[in-house]
């Protein structure tokens, strides 16, 4: 049963019923409807059209552009170039923390990337502003351009990810390897990858003075806002971001990138309200993506098939002005238990825009790459898969021996094998065929996240009717925020969530922190669960201290709210209506406030993450190496579900990112330009729906007192772990051939065939 | 230069007085005449999110030159519910959270009307998602899109029996 105890007020403890229901989306009607209102379906009286142009260099500088042809076009109002744009007052280059990165805003005429934005043409039409930015016929003087991992010098980096140290040793691994009984080395490697949200960057700015209003979509409003405060030199409460709903995000949309400062600054140029939508190419370059990597793993066991030591050595990339390391040996540190571990990485720069973080940033990229290793070294071995695994859990975190604040791994494995089917698995590859002789495979992985926390604030209010407001700035990129944190929003005000007014996606509204790392639930949730304690505490003073309340003297025992009343917990049958508490005290609303962040203590007690197990089906033709995943059964625990619908929804699309990140996704850069020669959605492949078969996700039971309030990990980075190794290993054991460079494609399979 | 064209959108016939004839079909419906529910994701007719049914077929609006469509019917997603009841296939779609972000939304459920009236995928979850590959969503909610079209399908297969003397 659904039930809040909050840790924090004992005394008032409230009882709902909405945490746990899977409810339909709050928002859904007006998605279906198409009354949504996206950044780019804005049309503020006045508005100009902006687009950008963009490089087709990777590396040089702009020498000239006819801005003449541009703007002798009908209905071009200005062409913004390095030349003429308004000034700023802060260097976009600057880097004051690490969440902050360089930017490309028309500072000077270099370019470092292929469609780095080189100016901006504002014009009374679309249709004129794109035919303008191509009358602009760039000329360039262009530099010799460092793409893919082997064309330039290779470093250290000082840290990978956000801070992560980019070496770390636990026990001895040449001991553990030169003890080993089996052994395996193998490289891996992955491609760079795009993000692709269907909607692309868009903003629609319009300014009123020194006031900023925009709309575009972000993960992060408080941080956008004061990046941008800091960049056109107001106060960040001049700057009011709507972003009610996001078109997708999986991380470039989590800082507001260049572009979007472009659109702000053409609208402060013209003086009038502008909008720039990126056309797809263009997010093939400004606005992030996932770096290439070469991973090279060393495992070693005992006769046993005890892993005694993991080595898990990364080399990625990152662009030649700024600092993003894919974090891809993460994973080694947490899944597997061995005496030895060590991680570390080397990068090179490259003439591409900056990586950013990308739906299980170095997670995913990891686990498809320790996935294989450990199904390899299962097979040099001679185990089953599964068994191999079972044999190596880890009981505690293997890097750092803290236990987990909850683990609920093994019945991730026994309910998703059993579900599968995998007892049935032969353990030889190629030994299974359907009735149109394509050869079939099974493999499996482990997924794994880590359960984090980032700062949010909300702010609850009991109103005269009885009935609450909650607001937070929270963002809704499809994982289900306006539902998820509305259910959590009734359940820490004692109410249904029809009598919650919840208000989020606006920058006006207490911050929420950033909806990343699959952390926005338990962040802005604990923050409303701490809202919702503090005005209940509230009205139930109000009531204790009222001589007239059958609630009065009730301060020892304490009150429960619950259905809008609040009861003595001693005697349910005496209690009384918030909108009476509030009505007898002539009081027209109490307000509450709540915050949320890590706890430290429990930090430093405890590893967090979530778990989970994917089982996968793959069908392979014998002839013509196409692959087709036709079964993907995943098992995945994650502490307190909110909503099983939305969570569910979560696991299968991370569980579809494993599919592309396996067989589909990657960007095909021009080693001589620069370029990407796929930026669109035709070439630059990702899963459509009938490269998607019956996905099954279990919701594995697992309950974490540790990790917050709530209890809640993260779902929506998980299901791509796991996944991707698994189906890699599915096509392993379907053909006997072991692809290491990912995504498989029937032509690397017919490579390595013959 | 400005050229006149008609457009019924939803039963409302608008007469547009084009001023440029370079104007895609799916921006005039964004841009000029505020239908914003129908979704630019690629401008070149590779992800669906711009599915309209014109003239009673599915097209993708970012490949239509409205100029070109001259007293052309234009169904979008805006004119699909039935006031405040919600089509079938927008019900379907709730109900089985056939969607996240939300943004392609609107072309799938133009593409699932299309479909469902063409006639071709039947009761097969294989022919679904194969008639509904033209849209993308990156979000992945191609479960419950393929289980949703069936759905509706099945509901208005129904109401069509009923209405049947």
């Amino acid at each position: 049963m659904p039930e809040l105890t909050p840790t924090q007020t004992p005394a008032h403890t409230r009882h709902g019923s909405n945490i746990g229901q899977p409810l339909t989306r709050q928002d859904g009607l007006l998605k279906v409807t198409g009354r949504a209102r996206y950044a780019a379906d804005n049309h503020p009286a006045g508005m100009l059209h902006a687009v950008m142009a963009v490089s087709s260099i990777a590396r040089g500088r702009v020498t000239a552009l006819n801005i003449q042809a541009a703007k002798a076009h009908r209905g071009v109002v200005e062409v913004m170039t390095p030349a003429n744009k308004p000034p700023l007052a802060d260097d976009p280059d600057a880097k004051a923390n690490p969440f902050m990165f360089r930017m490309d805003v028309l500072q000077t005429d270099r370019v470092r990337y292929a469609n780095q934005p080189i100016a901006v043409v504002i014009a009374e039409t679309l249709e004129a502003a794109t035919e303008a930015a191509a009358l602009l016929s760039p000329r360039y003087e262009t530099d010799p351009v460092r793409i893919g991992l082997d064309a330039n010098e290779p470093f250290v980096p000082p840290a990978v990810g956000i801070g992560n140290p980019s070496e770390e040793r636990h026990g001895d691994v040449p001991a553990g390897l030169a003890a080993a009984t089996n052994r395996i080395e193998a490289t891996y490697e992955t491609p760079a990858q795009y993000h692709n949200p269907m909607e692309p960057h868009a903003i629609v700015a319009a300014w009123d003075g020194d006031k900023l209003t925009i709309d575009t979509p972000s993960q992060g409003m408080a941080m956008a806002q004061g990046r941008i405060a800091a960049l056109f030199g107001i106060a960040p409460e001049q700057i009011h971001i709507r972003s009610p709903f996001l078109g997708g995000g999986f991380g470039c949309k989590g800082l507001i990138a260049g572009p979007q400062i472009l659109g702000i600054m053409a609208a402060r140029m013209v003086g009038r309200p502008v909008k720039l939508v990126l056309r797809r190419e263009h997010m093939y370059g400004p606005v992030g993506h996932r770096a290439p990597t070469r991973q090279t793993i060393r495992l070693g066991t005992d006769a046993k098939g005890g892993l005694t030591a993991i080595d898990h050595h990364v080399k990625t990339t990152s662009s030649t002005f700024d600092d993003f390391f894919e974090p891809a040996a993460g994973v080694s540190h947490t899944l597997y238990a061995s005496p030895s571990i060590a991680t570390s990485y080397e990068a090179v720069r490259l003439d591409t825009g900056t990586p950013l973080f990308m739906r299980a940033p170095g997670e995913a990229t990891g686990s498809i790459a320790l996935e294989s290793a450990i199904d390899e070294m299962a097979q040099a071995c001679d185990m089953d898969p599964l068994a191999f695994r079972l044999k190596n859990y880890a009981e505690v975190e293997p890097s750092t021996g803290k236990p987990f604040s909850s683990k609920a791994l093994r019945d991730c494995y026994a309910q998703g094998a059993e579900r599968f089917g995998w007892a049935t698995r032969p353990r030889a590859p190629r030994q299974m065929r359907d009735e149109a002789g394509m050869l079939v495979g099974w493999g499996m992985g482990t997924a794994t996240f880590p359960a984090l926390m980032f700062q949010a604030q909300a702010r609850a209010v009991i109103r005269q009717d009885g009935s609450g407001v909650m607001e937070t700035g929270a963002h809704d990129m499809g994982q289900g925020a306006w539902t998820a944190l509305a259910q959590i929003a009734a359940d820490s005000l004692g109410l249904d969530v029809t009598q919650v007014a919840f208000r989020a996606g606006t920058s006006d509204l207490p911050d929420a922190g950033i909806a990343g790392g699959s952390a926005h639930t338990a962040t802005a949730g604990s923050a409303i669960h701490g809202a919702g304690a503090d005005v209940i505490a509230k009205l139930a003073a109000l009531a204790m201290g009222d001589q007239r309340s059958p609630l009065f003297g009730a301060g020892n025992a304490g009150v429960i709210a619950r259905d809008g009343r609040l009861v003595r917990r001693d005697d349910e049958s005496r209690g009384e209506r918030y909108a009476d508490i509030l009505a007898r005290a002539g009081v027209a609303e109490v307000e509450g406030r709540g915050s949320s962040a890590m706890d430290p203590a429990a930090q430093s007690a405890y590893a967090m993450h979530a778990h989970g197990a994917v089982f996968a089906e793959v069908k392979v033709d014998p002839d013509f190496g196409q692959v087709r995943v036709t079964r993907l059964v995943g098992a995945f625990a994650a502490g307190r579900i909110i909503n099983p619908r939305m969570v569910r929804s979560q696991y299968y699309g991370g569980m579809i990112w494993g599919i592309g990140f396996a067989l589909q996704e990657q960007a095909i850069m021009d080693p001589r330009s620069g370029r990407p020669m796929n930026p669109n959605l035709a070439e630059y492949h990702v899963p459509v729906n009938a490269d998607v078969p019956a996905l099954e996700a279990i919701l594995v039971a697992e309950h974490d007192p540790h990790v917050n309030p709530l209890g809640i990990k993260g779902v929506g980075e998980i299901a791509i772990t796991g996944t991707a190794g698994a189906i890699a290993n599915a096509v392993w054991h379907a053909t006997g051939i072991r692809v290491r460079q990912f995504p498989i494609t029937l032509d690397r399979l017919i490579e390595l065939a013959a | 230069m400005s050229l006149s064209i008609t457009l019924t959108v939803n039963d409302v016939e608008h007469r547009i007085a084009l001023e440029d004839p370079r104007a895609t079909l799916l921006d005039v419906l964004r841009e000029r005449l505020d239908l914003t529910g129908t979704k630019k994701g690629c401008d070149r007719g590779q992800c669906g999110a711009c599915t309209v049914l014109l003239d009673g077929r599915r097209i993708n609006s970012c490949l239509a030159l409205a100029i070109s469509h001259d007293g052309a019917q234009i169904l979008t997603i805006e004119g699909v519910a039935n006031g405040d009841q919600p089509h079938p296939v927008q019900a379907a779609f709730i109900a089985h959270d056939a969607l996240q972000c939300g943004f392609c939304t609107p072309g799938q459920i133009m593409s699932a009307i299309g479909l469902i009236q063409e006639a071709q995928a039947g009761t097969d979850p294989e022919r679904v998602r194969e008639g509904m590959s033209g849209n993308l969503c990156r979000c992945g909610a191609y479960a419950g899109i393929t289980e949703a079209v069936l759905d509706a399908q099945k509901t208005l297969d129904q109401a069509d029996r009923k209405q049947a003397p």
